[in-house]
């Protein structure tokens, strides 16, 4: 492990982007997550790395496919406005088995909304923002170390898997400053040798990068391979942390800066006698529906709170499947639930 | 009578950087010829083991199946920042975008002027039949005005819809490009200059000196709706009144 640091969220995912090995990194600059770009702008170069501003998002993502296919660990940011033009360019990666990870540093929407934090691209970060077919891994941290990790981890899922990773997070986390201890950096030359990489056809046949066949039957068996990985993914990369759940006869269901504000009204809730436990999702695709599942069979009520109209719910919903109650509490608009407001609202389900 | 072959002497062959697969062009398409001279360049240069070619969006969009070198299929208009993507992973590698004027003069306009304003150490070839032939004939940013296409039934009328974009020329303004060129392969004599122009342009690139465009004017027969022979004609004598030949800029 390193020394801490005193880093805001933003710095901390740029840091542990640079020790995970990101060799090329392209963005275009969006509230809230300048200071994500400029870590990068100042370390990369430095490190003999790629950093370039791009003329857009649309061009940002495309670089990353570029550096992708050439088999270099690579990354981009932005913020919801940003996503949304990124995501012709992050189908095409899935399509193409195209390892890469996306930073959306969430605010408040639609269109231009605002540059607070929010939770509304919940649906367009799992369910496949982009046309096709396709999920990406999505991972929401709750803390600034945690963003670090997940980030480091979001390098390894997505080689693993030849898939692109998105790391979910909001302007709360990405500005908020925390004592971080960063993993040490890794040592590049011992990744995996790419071996579809195109790095220029030397003593082997030629590599293609394509996302496309106009044969439907050639196009389906692509499909396919891509449903099977998912259904790996799905089998093998569901994570997701419960909190105070043995006793419980209510749940909070929420994730990211929610989550971390419902680990307060936990202990507030506890201190006046209601049960009350917390289920956290990390991994937002694959969404942990079995874990949940089994939690509902032993609760009375599943509250999920979210600052969107309710987008996880519908997950929280297919996961609990009428074992118990599952009300919804959100804000939008970049408001930011207090504890208070939230406890609230639990007391009205506690019986 | 039988011919003996150990007089003859060869003096055109398949470049070996083109692969076996037969073409998806119409007959007289010039996206053929050029297929052919850019591998003739990777065989010449010797560059195949190191070239990864990136395919767009149109009637190209098959190129990764042509070259014996490693290829990259973009999507619409975004070949030079793939191509920026892949040059600055791996700067050993040659990297050429090959794009049609509605991807590169169109939908591509903001990645095809930011790669050549960063002066991106890659080639580009672009090619301008003023026409979108893959999806069947509609306006380009290229098309002459009064050109009729299936989506200027009338004419193109500057009034409405502009006028045919000098995109080379724009390119031609900025300060970071090395070579930018307007070749055309009409007859013979046009195709040996952009024969030297895309060799120019690879070994620039080669040479490390920066970004190549080469703009080629180029027939589609289908679309327009004559013979390739009437193209041909069409081009050396209207296309290029408004399209002028030659270079723009060279600084190599
Ligand atoms: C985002 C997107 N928009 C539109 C299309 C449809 N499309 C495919 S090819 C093409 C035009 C190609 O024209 P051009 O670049 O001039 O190449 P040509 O076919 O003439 O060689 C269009 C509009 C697409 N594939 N993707
Ligand atoms: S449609 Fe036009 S550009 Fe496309 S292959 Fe046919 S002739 Fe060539």
């Amino acid at each position: 492990m390193g020394k801490r640091m005193l880093l805001r969220g933003n710095e901390v995912i740029a840091e542990a982007a640079i020790r995970a090995g990101c060799q090329c990194y392209f963005a275009y600059p969006i509230t809230p997550q300048a200071e994500l770009l400029e870590h990068m702008a100042k370390n990369m170069p430095r490190l003999g790395r790629t950093f370039i501003q791009a003329e857009s998002e649309l061009a940002a993502i495309n670089m990353v496919y570029g550096a992708a296919s050439v088999g270099v660990r690579t990354m981009t940011s932005s913020s919801s406005p940003g996503i949304s033009l990124k995501q012709e360019g992050i189908s095409y990666l899935a399509g193409s088995n195209l390892p890469a990870v996306i930073v959306n540093i969430v605010r408040g929407g639609p269109g231009l909304g605002d540059i607070a934090p929010a939770q509304c691209d919940y649906f367009q970060a799992t369910k496949g923002g982009g046309h096709g077919d396709y999920h990406m891994i999505v991972l929401a941290p709750s803390t600034a170390p945690e963003a670090g990790e997940l980030t480091m981890l979001a390098f390894d899922l997505a080689d693993q898997y030849r898939t692109p990773v998105m790391i979910l997070a909001d302007g709360m986390l990405g500005q908020m400053m925390e004592p971080v201890e960063l993993p040490e950096p890794i040592d590049i030359a011992s990744l995996p040798v790419k071996e579809w990489a195109t790095t220029g056809a030397k003593g082997r046949d030629p590599n293609v990068i394509l996302s496309f066949d106009l044969d439907p039957e050639v196009l389906k068996k692509m499909n396919l391979a891509l449903q099977k990985r998912y259904r790996q993914i799905e089998a093998k990369e569901v994570r997701y942390e419960e909190a105070a759940t043995e006793d419980a006869d209510i749940l909070i269901a929420a994730y990211g800066t929610v989550a971390r504000i419902a680990k307060s009204v936990v202990r507030m809730a506890r201190a006046e006698g209601i049960k009350l436990g917390l289920f956290r999702p990390i991994t937002l695709w694959p969404f942990p529906y079995q874990p949940l599942k089994e939690l509902a069979g032993r609760v009375k009520t599943v509250l999920t709170v979210e600052m969107s109209a309710g987008q996880m719910w519908e997950d929280v919903r297919l996961a609990v499947a009428e074992r118990a109650n599952t009300p919804f509490y959100g804000e939008m608009g970049g408001v930011v639930p207090t504890p208070r407001r939230i406890l609230s609202e639990v007391r009205k389900h506690a019986s | 009578m039988p011919v003996s072959t150990e007089k003859m002497v060869k003096v055109f062959g398949r470049p070996a950087s083109l692969t076996e697969a037969r073409f998806t062009y119409c007959p007289g398409c010039h996206h053929g010829i050029l297929t052919r001279i850019i591998a003739q360049t990777i065989d010449e240069l010797g560059i195949v083991e190191r070239t990864v070619g990136i395919a767009p969006v149109g009637c190209a969009v098959f190129a990764y199946l042509w070259y014996r070198c490693d290829a990259i299929q973009a999507s619409h208009g975004r070949a030079s920042a793939v191509a920026t993507g892949v040059k600055r992973a791996n700067p050993n590698l040659i990297v050429f975008a090959y794009q049609g004027d509605g991807d590169f003069a169109s939908i591509g306009t903001a990645e095809s002027i930011h790669a050549a304003n960063r002066g991106e150490n890659i080639t580009v070839i672009f090619v301008n039949n003023q026409v979108y032939g893959m999806t069947g004939g509609e306006m380009a940013p290229t098309s002459l005005v009064g050109q009729k296409t299936t989506t200027t039934p009338d004419g193109r009328d500057p009034a409405l819809f502009g006028y045919p974009i000098r995109f080379s020329e724009m390119i031609a303004q900025l300060d970071a490009p090395v070579y930018v060129t307007r070749q055309a392969l009409y007859d013979t004599k046009r195709i040996m200059d952009a024969t030297k122009a895309i060799k120019k342009a690879f070994t620039n690139q080669l040479e490390g000196k920066g970004y190549s465009l080469v703009e080629v004017l180029a027939t589609c027969p289908t679309n327009w709706r004559m013979k390739p022979t009437e193209a041909n004609k069409h081009v050396a004598e209207v296309v290029t009144k408004v399209f002028p030949l030659g270079d723009l800029i060279d600084r190599g």
